[in-house]
């Protein structure tokens, strides 16, 4: 089976954009993307497309009405949270598969503002706070304080995620803030649901990425300077787990998919540069330290305490600041993430480069639930 | 459309809560006769093990223990807050959320692991749209 490389991969910069429409965003990422692998929507053999706010209305040939027609086929998915990383996983196995040689993948999102989530619609009455929660805020902080309960994660170890993530988005043009938000700034932000502030939640964003995949064949054609190898690509559902239909268990759906991650990538967490992993809330980044075997179970806390995660740390994670200071707009997100990751491997990531870089992990969890990871390598 | 009377008594909030009229309310789980896993609700086969048919109805207990919680400030228009959404271990099986009352909700008064009972009271006053009440389950301190 051929090896898969990524040629071309961008992001707008996230925002709201209200004035335009879902496939503008998307067709804007997408040729984007066309232009830095050098190749046109005519040389795209399929396309592959997430987004979750319009996921029945075709998003995908509506990108190709405003880019060019050419007839490919098109497929639409939605995955949660997963919704762009489950599209460039599509493209990518397409070409494993020797199906196609050029795709295109492109995730893009328009969001609201305010709260996601809340438990029970239907019929009788609303159970948002008379069953507890459903509001994502709420879902993750329990799924913090189940982190607390086993490892005596505090409120403040929490919050640090956030100083950080801030902290990393005032080096990246393309996310929706640059700012710094001290500690005190992030623990006394209103709070949304204990342990979570509002500045530890992800930011609702508008936003699109877009990657042009190729066989290794087509690669060598195209010169592969600036090419970055898919080294492996895992999607993973959640497995039966005592309280999971209760409280999603985010913690063993990453744990099988990274373990595959790692197995198919041939490398262990000691050989990875960076990671962008699914910090939607701060709660969750601190899971994922462990989840993702970048340190100890139990080890998460001191991760952040000692600077391990920020950038010229042993491991940075979210340099590009994250869905807490990036944005987040679902179904971009995880292609977002493999822009991040690869423009360091190019070495293009300037001020917020993480230096050496060879290997990077992309993790996202969509609740319900989906995990995604990519681990993408340097080529040149 | 026929005229629908009004039910008398109040309706339960979920559909496996069951004697919602009666003095004797309770929780009904489904359990796995092949690996014992519990579930909320009715369901015919075993998402843990894949066993078809085997499900049978089981009285949860209406003792627990706290396993996680989160104190919610922010929620939709209309919902009071704050309060404690909490995640609870009942007693021979099963996982329930719902809101812990009777706790100031601040963090330094939850702990992991307390004893809690649960209770059935009307749903906090809230009506469907045909005017029906609702009766809900709510977590207290262990008496």
């Amino acid at each position: 089976m051929s090896d898969v490389y990524i040629m071309g991969v961008d992001m707008i910069k996230f925002g709201r954009f209200p004035e335009k429409t879902v496939p503008q965003l998307g067709a804007t990422a997408a040729l984007m993307a066309l232009d830095d692998a050098s190749l046109t929507i005519q040389d795209m053999q399929a396309l592959y497309c997430g987004n979750l706010g319009q996921a029945s209305s075709m998003v995908g040939q509506r990108i190709l009405q405003e880019i060019g027609q050419t007839g490919i086929g098109v497929v639409n998915c939605a995955n949660a949270c997963a919704t762009g990383a489950t599209a460039f996983r599509e493209a990518w196995m397409s070409i494993k598969a020797g199906v196609n040689d050029v795709v295109l993948a492109v995730g893009v999102e328009q969001m609201g503002k305010g709260l996601l989530g809340g438990a029970g619609g239907g019929t009788g009455i609303s159970k948002e706070g008379l069953l507890g929660s459903g509001t994502m805020p709420a879902v993750f902080a329990e799924a913090g304080m189940e982190h607390s309960r086993k490892h005596g994660t505090t409120f403040e170890q929490f919050a640090k995620v956030s100083v950080k993530n801030h902290h990393h988005s005032t080096l990246n043009p393309k996310a929706m803030y640059q700012i710094e938000t001290p500690l005190e700034t992030v623990m006394n932000a209103e709070m949304i649901s204990y342990p979570n502030t509002k500045l530890m939640c992800s930011v609702n964003v508008d936003g699109a990425a877009a990657a042009v995949l190729v066989s290794e064949k087509k690669a060598k054609e195209l010169g592969m300077s600036r090419a970055v190898r898919v080294k492996a690509s895992i999607l993973a559902s959640d497995p039966y787990t005592d309280r999971d239909l209760t409280m999603p268990d985010v913690n063993a759906v990453t744990r099988i998919a990274a373990k595959q991650a790692y197995e198919m990538a041939g490398i262990g967490p000691e050989d990875i540069s960076l990671v962008e992993l699914h910090d939607c809330f701060a709660t969750a980044e601190i899971l994922h330290y462990e989840n993702l075997g970048l340190c100890a179970d139990g080890d998460a806390g001191r991760m952040i305490d000692e600077g391990e995660v920020a950038l010229g740390g042993r491991i940075p994670v979210n340099v590009s600041g994250g869905l807490l200071s990036k944005g987040h707009p679902l179904g971009a997100t995880g292609i977002a993430n493999i822009y991040e990751v690869s423009t360091h491997l190019r070495g293009e990531a300037d001020k917020r480069q993480v230096e050496g870089a060879k290997f990077g992990m992309t993790h996202v969890i969509g609740l319900g639930s989906a995990c995604g990871i990519h681990i993408l390598e340097k080529v040149a | 459309m026929s005229e629908q009377a009004t039910v008398e008594g109040p309706l339960p909030v979920v559909d496996w809560l069951k004697g919602a009229g009666s003095n004797d309310p309770y929780l009904e789980g489904h359990k796995c006769g092949a690996c014992g896993a519990i579930y909320l609700g009715e369901r015919d086969n075993c998402s843990s093990c894949g066993a078809r048919g085997q499900m049978s109805p089981t009285r949860l207990s209406t003792k627990g223990k706290l396993y996680s919680f989160c104190i919610v400030h922010r929620s939709f228009p209309g919902i009071d807050v704050p309060y404690i959404s909490a995640i609870v271990d009942l007693e021979g099986g099963g996982t329930l959320k719902g809101n812990l009352i009777n706790v100031e909700p601040d963090p330094a008064n939850v702990e992991f692991d307390m004893p809690v009972d649960v209770v059935f009271d009307d749903a906090l006053g809230r009506k469907d749209k045909d005017g029906n009440s609702y009766i809900s389950y709510f977590f207290q301190p262990a008496a």
